[in-house]
């Protein structure tokens, strides 16, 4: 079976005039199954974020290829939603006309739909009676709800997320991270998610790539498969013996260790 | 948890809106009587100054004396044909200035080599006082009304051709990506993202270039006019009809305060998603 997003020797340099190329990405490969929630962990400058621009088509790479679902990409497309750290919501459009903004692009859909869908969708994100605020009205853990809400709502069938919760307080960020795993569990889409956080890897990913920099390239590949009973309701799933070992594994990881030496 | 925090977010924006609220009754009591009070002392003190002998009457005759020679000039019909021929230059000229800077600048903007080319010689047209060329626009185009409007049309361009440039040029780069994200093509990009971002900017270049037109408009009538309020000032100062002079005055002091007023209020409507 195809993976849903298969990255293939991937290698990126960036070009200055009368410097030395800098290589961000150095053959990367990696395959990415539908309905798949997949994290990207690595410290800053270790090419995470180009590596999710790449996949999105907003960065063109020097070598190497993207196939989603087989097809090469091209450039962006709205079979990828994509939400940044800064949130990027427009500000002169309230939230819901921000999440309407991508079913405009969709297209396919009377005036009267598009309001519907985006209110939905942001009944899904949390955020009933916040229509018709501009984003300046609204808090940082609203904003990044709204951004969420519109790169879901035209169904898009990957989702990537550019270190989404960095810019929040702890609180707020838990928060979300809880409603992401519903709604990737309720909507089923493929996810990418990039984080330089480790716990917030192994809270959300099923498997965590780790990558390491200089050259950026992804140096281990950890499957986490927490029992359900850290699920359970009223469960301090982050202060469970299972995630705290996760959580070591990948930190000797990314400290330059190798799995033999965790298990040992 | 996810319940909880869904209600907090409301909680806040409520309490901060209810908190401003507040502050800002406190603060309204200041915030028009201040001025008032500011009003009302100039007004005094150019009511008294003259009564009292401290300064000249002849030079500065009272403000109630100014104020009832206005009235006079307002009812017998002397001064409202100059404040038409006034007005129809001016917002003539800026209309014009407007209709033109806004898509020059767009057009200036979003072609790299044309920036490139026009930059020096629209920094070198900016940084030359508008004044400096009146004499210029008279000698080539008379001294009829073509050279009034020309260089009221001028001197209104620069400050919306240039805002409306940089309004272009500092959309914030993440606007583009987030669009780009959203697989918008080149045109649905200009018209979804950069210009309602640029919005703000451009109508900051057009209030200033509403100051612009009164202020440019009023020396242009200096040089040679048979009509306009400038022309009436000057006139009024060389038959020495000096409370006239003042009334000329007071007009064009409030027609520029009640443009801009104008445009401010404009300028918050259009920026109003803003901080």
């Amino acid at each position: 079976m195809t993976p849903r997003i298969e990255v293939a020797g991937l290698t990126h340099e960036f070009r200055s005039r009368g410097r030395t190329p800098t290589v961000a990405l150095s053959g990367v490969d990696l395959a990415v199954g539908a309905g798949e929630f997949l994290v990207v962990v690595g410290p800053s400058g270790c090419g995470k974020t180009t590596l999710l621009d790449v996949v999105a088509g907003l960065t063109t790479p020097t070598r190497g290829e993207v196939r989603i679902d087989g097809e090469p990409v091209r450039g962006p497309g709205l079979d990828r939603g994509i939400v940044f750290q800064q949130y990027a919501l427009f500000p002169w459009r309230t939230a819901q006309q921000n999440v309407e903004l991508s079913l405009e692009e969709a297209g396919g859909h009377s005036r009267r739909e598009r309001a519907r869908l985006a209110r939905e969708q942001l009944d899904r994100v949390g955020l009933v009676g916040f229509e018709d605020r501009y984003p300046h009205q609204l808090s940082g853990g609203m904003k990044q709800r709204v951004a969420i809400a519109r790169s879901l709502v035209h169904g898009p069938r990957i989702l990537l997320m550019d270190e989404p919760f960095a810019a929040l307080d702890a609180q707020t960020r838990e928060g979300l991270q809880a409603e992401l795993r519903r709604l990737w569990r309720e909507s089923g889409t493929t996810v990418v998610f990039i984080t330089h956080g480790i716990d917030e890897a192994v809270y959300l990913g099923q498997r965590v790539a780790v990558m390491s920099p200089r050259p950026g390239r992804i140096s281990d590949v950890v499957d986490v498969d927490l029992p359900d009973h850290v699920w359970a309701a009223g469960v301090d799933t982050r202060s469970a013996p299972e995630f705290a070992a996760h959580r070591r594994h990948i930190w000797t990881l990314l400290h330059g260790g190798t799995a033999g030496e965790v298990a040992a | 948890m996810s319940a909880g925090l869904e209600t907090r977010p409301a909680a806040t924006v409520e309490t901060s809106a209810k908190q401003e609220q507040e502050r800002r009754r406190a603060l309204d009591s200041g915030r028009v009587l201040l001025p008032v009070a500011g009003v009302a002392l100039l007004v005094a003190a150019w009511e008294l100054l003259p009564r009292s002998g401290l300064v000249d009457s002849t030079f500065l005759p009272p403000f109630s004396v100014v104020l009832q020679t206005w009235w006079e000039l307002a009812t017998d019909g002397t001064l409202w044909p100059n404040v038409e021929v006034s007005l129809a230059r001016s917002l003539g000229g800026f209309a014009v200035a407007v209709a033109v800077g806004i898509p020059l600048g767009l057009l200036i903007a979003s072609y790299r080599w044309l920036a490139r080319l026009l930059d020096p010689v629209v920094e070198l047209f900016r940084n030359t006082a508008a004044l400096a060329l009146l004499p210029v626009f008279i000698l080539i185009l008379g001294i009829g009304e073509t050279s009034k409007v020309s260089i009221i049309i001028y001197s209104c361009l620069w400050p919306v051709l240039l805002n409306t440039i940089s309004g272009v040029r500092d959309v914030d780069p993440l606007f583009i990506r987030s669009a780009r994200s959203l697989a918008m093509g080149r045109v649905t990009q200009f018209r979804k993202v950069i210009l309602p971002a640029a919005v703000p900017a451009i109508f900051t270049g057009i209030r200033l270039a509403g100051a612009t037109s009164i202020l440019v408009l009023i020396a242009a009538e200096m040089v040679g006019a048979t009509a306009g309020l400038g022309y009436f000032v000057n006139n009024a100062q060389f038959n020495f009809q000096i409370p006239q002079m003042y009334a000329g005055i007071l007009t064009i002091s409030v027609i520029g305060l009640l443009f801009n007023v104008a445009l401010v209020a404009l300028e918050r409507h259009f920026s109003r998603w803003k901080r």
